[in-house]
């Protein structure tokens, strides 16, 4: 029987992985708090519980921050400080009155663009949603906001959520607050920056594809995809219904279950809601200097071997050869990482997804909806045909990603079509589905990285939607079985250019695992000290600050 | 930011110059056709023409085509050549849609009610905005279930929604939601009765092959114009769109016009009893597509197939039936099977016609798939178990019921029509009327009130209570009153004087002094003051003026202010007039 490490040890350990890693940067800051959870949005609610600070000083300072950033990263499509500021001096008045506000009283968060916001113009990316304003607020706002959070704006996205860098924005790019010559990952790119360059403390975003997961990891930030059904999807801008979930992005594993805690539970406005009761995410997060020496003993893992696996039958699924070394180092890192937490770890199979098929026909179906009659844009025409094409050619037609999607989706349905790729897509999923279940059966957790690289240069892939559709490998089998995952940092990857940028490793845990899912996730980034480096954009407008 | 806007909502359309063709209706219709297949080509109008030739002949067809299955060409040719030697005869489907009566749509909580000021029943849901999702309504699929039951139909425990996919302004989502491949309900029959030429009735089965669930779409409203072709815009009401439709489809079981009618009355008679619609058809809450063919009367093939759509009463529809019947026979008579194409036609009411709406050219894709948005739609066999349980009496059941009682075929179809008058008619009886006088009372005199002052039954039994007439009819067959006195009265007791029977009709009838006069002293004395006032006439009469016997009754029941025993009275009469008084 092991003696229990003390913190000092688990800080030697800390950078040792992070040298095996890479060398440690010299601004590394190591922010853990003992005793209470670790994360700025914990730090945030105890301040204002304790009355240390206000909403009002929170939000103002997060709002600065947000602006200052914003000019390299151009992170948000809609920034609404006046009513922010009135949401947090309304938070701040019940609290005088000694009112229960909520667990995220005061907390300023950010809501990806495809989340209705009530009064908050919302695109999805699209210019063809330019000026519509939603009458009600997505389920997960609503409940951020009864928690007593404070929504500072909307996040950029790669148009509908089809894309995997934010270059897809009908509006802008985003830039990786990491270097932004990078992009910051997609769909939910804009969120995940927001995120890593503390312009929020934290985001909702949606993972159809690995729309959450991706953009985290290039961001080096946490981002939890749940399981299908365990957020309601009320108010969330339809990609592919059946795929789509909202969820948390945040700085630390345990502000991300904090927010998850709040949004999670049934819907009677979403009828493919679980009616499951909602855990407290956060209840089994320890703080580090509870945690026992082998926290993860009897744990069990698997490596999904063509993700990164060693002596592997390659080029099976095709997914082995377009990971990246640094991101195999830093995956093999976390591996070893885990080992000594006292984990088994083995090796496991995946199989090539036909996620395209399914995501893509669902997509076809649902942007039918934007056809310049009821709401968006309407393009100018002289009778009914014209009136459609020329809406939805404005309107969606704006990015190329969305009309070929569209196509893709609608040939797949097409009678004569429809039982060679659809219903046979369906079928794969079924087996995919069974096979990662089972693979769950024996295994407490799956897994691998969340992207084949890190960030990738702004332009690198656009003109190359099939290595995009392959970066996408990693993340969309998940979707197809609904299973959900956390992706948070666990190393970086050197550029040529010297500066690193973060790699995402992404556990994938059994259907309404959640609460197992994200201690496994805890105790890892608490252990692993990989996840306090701080991005450049936020330590010069931080360091402005403090001066 | 504010296109958002939740008032009458503008579509710019079609405003084309120079729309030929004398019936414009299709120009809103065709939209559709346009929309949904991508192809901008324009419907001929030309086929009006060939069905304006027919409309006479298909006045004279009608008969034949009414009373049975056969059309002979010669019936509906000009021509004096004798009869053809083909017999045609026509095979009939018809798909009908139901709007169920539930209070709130299908997929939303918004009122799901008829002539609501426009687009005043919408949220973000039935308007498709962005991020909305549906969901099901648990009285559509109770509504939907116990109508599937009362058609016979197996109720399949699982079943599931699906997306119907084609562009319309008045189609929010660019989809409806529908069930494609597993409806609610399969297989199933109706009983129709069909009234034949002659004053007789026979009963056939026609087949339901399904039943499923789907939701309606909004209403275009054009501007400027009649229809759409004349006005510049169109606006778009969506107070319709998301309400529960319940679309049945029968077999290829009928054969004519009238079988036709007969069946979609049974429809709407078997929802109102179940209380699942109120099937209006002016209203539209319940609408029948007609698909028809015509082939030589023992070919197993179907001929092409036409449908007919924009029939706004069972009377129209046989009607559209007939004229399509005879058009067809006479293409094919005449050579001219080209007329005969798989099309959409309407009918024009106006003209009695049916005319081309557009061609088929294959069938249309809709692109079908499984609804992500709903999960499946799963059953118990115990809660199927308890809508059959509490199923109320159909049509057929009350029929036989009624028939049961002695009563004729003609009075238990008009007293079966209606669930309110059968209920009505049932509580007489229940209140101790006996049942032929029951309907005689009910189908007759009362009915016309309720039809003359526009009176629902329900609202009549508020004010005539069922056992006051029972009452009124129990006192006429022990003669209190004579059936003469009791037409007198019943005006009283549609005012609501009879109380709630159970003496009060009695009451009522000797306060007024309308009690019959059945004392053979009191009628004699009557009858002798009489004759001798009319000594002539009596003279007369045993002179063997024997006609002048109505002389006497009259006088008599002048005298009597109406209330001697007719009976009575005949028997006193005869007596006295036979033999003087000695
Ligand atoms: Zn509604």
């Amino acid at each position: 029987m092991n003696p229990p490490h003390t913190l000092q040890s688990y800080t030697e350990m800390r950078v040792l992985r992070t040298t095996n890693i890479r060398a440690k940067p010299a601004d590394m800051r190591l922010s853990l708090v003992c005793g209470s959870l670790h994360g700025p949005l914990h730090a945030a609610r105890d301040q204002v519980a304790r009355r240390g600070t206000s909403a009002t000083e929170l939000t103002t300072a997060y709002l600065r921050q947000l602006h200052s950033a914003e000019t390299q990263l151009q992170c948000f499509l809609a920034v609404d400080d006046e009513y922010a500021l009135r949401q947090a001096a309304l938070i701040d008045s019940r609290l005088a009155q000694g009112e229960d506000v909520g667990p995220l009283a005061g907390v300023p968060i950010a809501v990806k663009d495809n989340l209705c916001t009530q009064g908050l113009q919302t695109t999805a990316g699209s210019r063809g949603l330019h000026g519509f304003v939603p009458t009600y607020d997505a389920t997960a706002v609503a409940r951020l906001r009864a928690a007593g959070a404070v929504v500072l704006g909307k996040t950029n996205m790669d148009e509908f959520g089809m894309g995997s860098s934010c270059e897809n924005s009908g509006y802008q790019p985003t830039f990786n607050p990491w270097d932004t010559k990078h992009v910051p990952g997609g769909s939910s790119g804009g969120s995940a920056a927001a995120v890593a360059a503390k312009q929020c403390i934290a985001a909702l975003g949606s993972d159809t594809g690995g729309s959450i997961r991706q953009p985290a990891s290039f961001c080096g930030v946490v981002g939890v995809k749940p399981t299908y059904g365990r957020v309601s999807r009320n108010g969330l801008v339809a990609y592919a219904s059946s795929l789509d979930c909202v969820g948390p992005i945040a700085q630390s594993v345990a502000d991300a279950a904090a927010v998850l805690t709040v949004i999670a539970g049934s819907d009677l406005a979403d009828a493919t809601c679980s009616q499951k009761p909602v855990e407290d995410y956060t209840a089994g997060l320890l703080p580090l200097d509870n945690l026992s020496s082998k926290p993860l003993a009897f744990k069990r893992l698997a490596l999904i071997q063509e993700a990164c696996g060693e002596g592997v039958d390659a080029g099976k699924s095709g997914l082995r050869h377009i990971v990246v070394a640094g991101v195999t180092a830093a995956l093999a890192g976390a591996v070893r990482h885990l080992q000594e937490l006292g984990a088994e770890v083995e090796q496991a199979s995946d199989r090539p997804a036909t996620y395209y098929v399914i995501a893509l026909s669902e997509a076809s179906s649902n942007l039918s909806r934007y056809d310049g009659v009821r709401f968006g844009q309407r393009g100018a025409a002289d009778e009914l045909k014209n009136m459609y094409a020329s809406s939805r050619h404005s309107g969606l037609g704006s990015e190329v990603q969305v009309a070929r999607r569209i196509l893709m989706g609608t040939y797949a349905l097409s009678a004569g079509y429809y039982d060679a790729y659809y219903k046979r897509a369906q079928q794969v999923r079924t087996l995919v589905r069974r096979e990662m279940n089972m693979a769950l059966g024996r295994f407490d957790a799956l897994l691998c990285p969340a992207a084949p690289t890190t960030a990738y240069r702004v332009g690198e892939k656009s003109c190359d939607p099939l290595s995009m559709y392959k970066g996408d490998l990693m993340t969309v089998n998940l979707n197809l079985a609904g299973l959900p995952a956390v992706c948070l940092p666990c190393g970086f990857s050197g550029q040529a250019a010297g500066n690193a940028l973060p790699v995402g490793m992404q556990l994938i845990g059994r259907a309404f695992g959640e609460a197992d899912l994200l201690k496994l996730a805890h105790i890892y980034e608490q252990t692993s000290g990989v996840v306090t480096i701080l991005p450049s954009v936020f330590i010069e407008s931080a360091s402005a600050k403090h001066d | 930011m504010t296109y958002y806007s939740m008032g009458m909502q503008v579509v710019r359309c079609c405003s084309r110059a120079g729309v030929p063709g004398p019936c414009t209706r299709q120009w809103a219709v065709q939209l559709r056709s346009l929309a949904a297949t991508g192809a901008c080509r324009r419907a001929s109008s030309g086929t009006c023409t060939a069905a304006l030739r027919n409309v006479a002949a298909a006045a004279s067809a009608a008969g034949v085509a009414t009373d049975g299955a056969s059309i002979s060409s010669s019936s509906s040719s000009t021509s004096t050549q004798p009869a053809a030697k083909v017999d045609y005869e026509a095979v009939i489907g018809i798909e009908t849609h139901v709007q169920l009566s539930t209070k709130t749509k299908a997929f939303c909580s918004c009122a799901s009610e008829f002539g609501a000021e426009p687009n005043s029943n919408i949220c973000p849901v039935c308007l498709g905005h962005p991020g909305t999702l549906p969901v099901l309504n648990a009285d559509v699929v109770r509504k939907g279930v116990l109508a599937g039951l009362a058609l016979d139909a197996t109720i399949c425990l699982s079943s599931k929604f699906d997306r119907k996919q084609y562009f319309y302004p008045d189609l929010p989502k660019g989809y409806q939601i529908s069930q494609y491949d597993v409806p609610l309900c399969e297989g199933g029959w109706v009983e129709v009765v069909v009234p034949d030429s002659g004053a007789g009735t026979s009963v056939r089965r026609i087949g339901i092959t399904r039943a499923h669930l789907e939701e309606d779409a909004g209403k275009l409203v054009h501007g400027g114009a009649a229809s759409l072709s004349g006005s510049d815009y169109s606006l778009v009401d969506f107070n319709r769109a998301g309400v529960p439709l319940l679309e049945i489809v029968s077999e290829p079981d009928l054969r004519t016009g009238a079988e036709a009618a007969a069946y979609g009355a049974e429809m709407r008679r078997i929802m109102r009893f179940l209380g699942v619609s109120d099937g209006n058809m002016a209203e539209g809450s319940m609408r029948c597509d007609v698909n028809i063919s015509v082939r030589p009367r023992g070919r197993a093939a179907f001929g092409t197939k036409v449908e007919i759509k924009n029939m706004n009463s069972f009377n129209a529809m046989q009607r559209a039936i007939e004229f399509e019947i005879v058009r067809q026979v006479d293409a094919l008579e005449g050579g001219r099977e080209g007329e005969v194409v798989q099309e959409t036609r309407l009918w024009d009411e106006g003209r009695q016609c049916t005319y081309s709406m557009r061609k088929k050219e294959g069938l249309a894709d809709y692109r079908y798939f499984p609804e992500p948005d709903l999960p499946e739609l799963t059953l118990t066999e115990a809660y199927v178990q308890e809508l059959r349980a509490s199923m109320p009496e159909l049509p057929r059941q009350l029929r036989e019921r009624l028939l049961g009682l002695g009563l004729s075929q003609y009075d238990v179809l008009v007293l079966s029509d209606d669930a309110e008058v059968a209920a009505y008619f049932d509580a007489v009886l229940a209140a101790g009327a006996p049942a032929k006088p029951a309907a005689n009372w009910v189908m007759g005199d009362v009915m016309a009130h309720c039809k003359e002052v526009r009176l629902g039954w329900e609202q009549l039994a508020a004010r005539m209570a069922p056992a006051a007439l029972a009452e009124m009819i129990s006192l006429i067959e022990d003669g209190t009153i004579s059936g003469k006195i009791g037409k007198d009265v019943l005006p009283a007791l549609l005012a609501g004087e009879g109380g709630a029977g159970g003496g009060s009709v009695r009451a009522l009838v000797e306060a007024r002094g309308l009690v019959q006069i059945s004392d053979p002293a009191a009628l004699a004395a009557i009858v002798d003051g009489v004759l001798a006032a009319n000594s002539k006439q009596l003279q007369a009469y045993r002179e063997g003026k024997t006609k002048l016997q109505g002389f006497f009754v009259g006088a008599v029941m002048k005298e009597s202010k109406g209330r001697a025993n007719p009976k009575e009275l005949n028997r006193i009469l005869m007596q006295r007039l036979a033999a003087p008084p000695s």
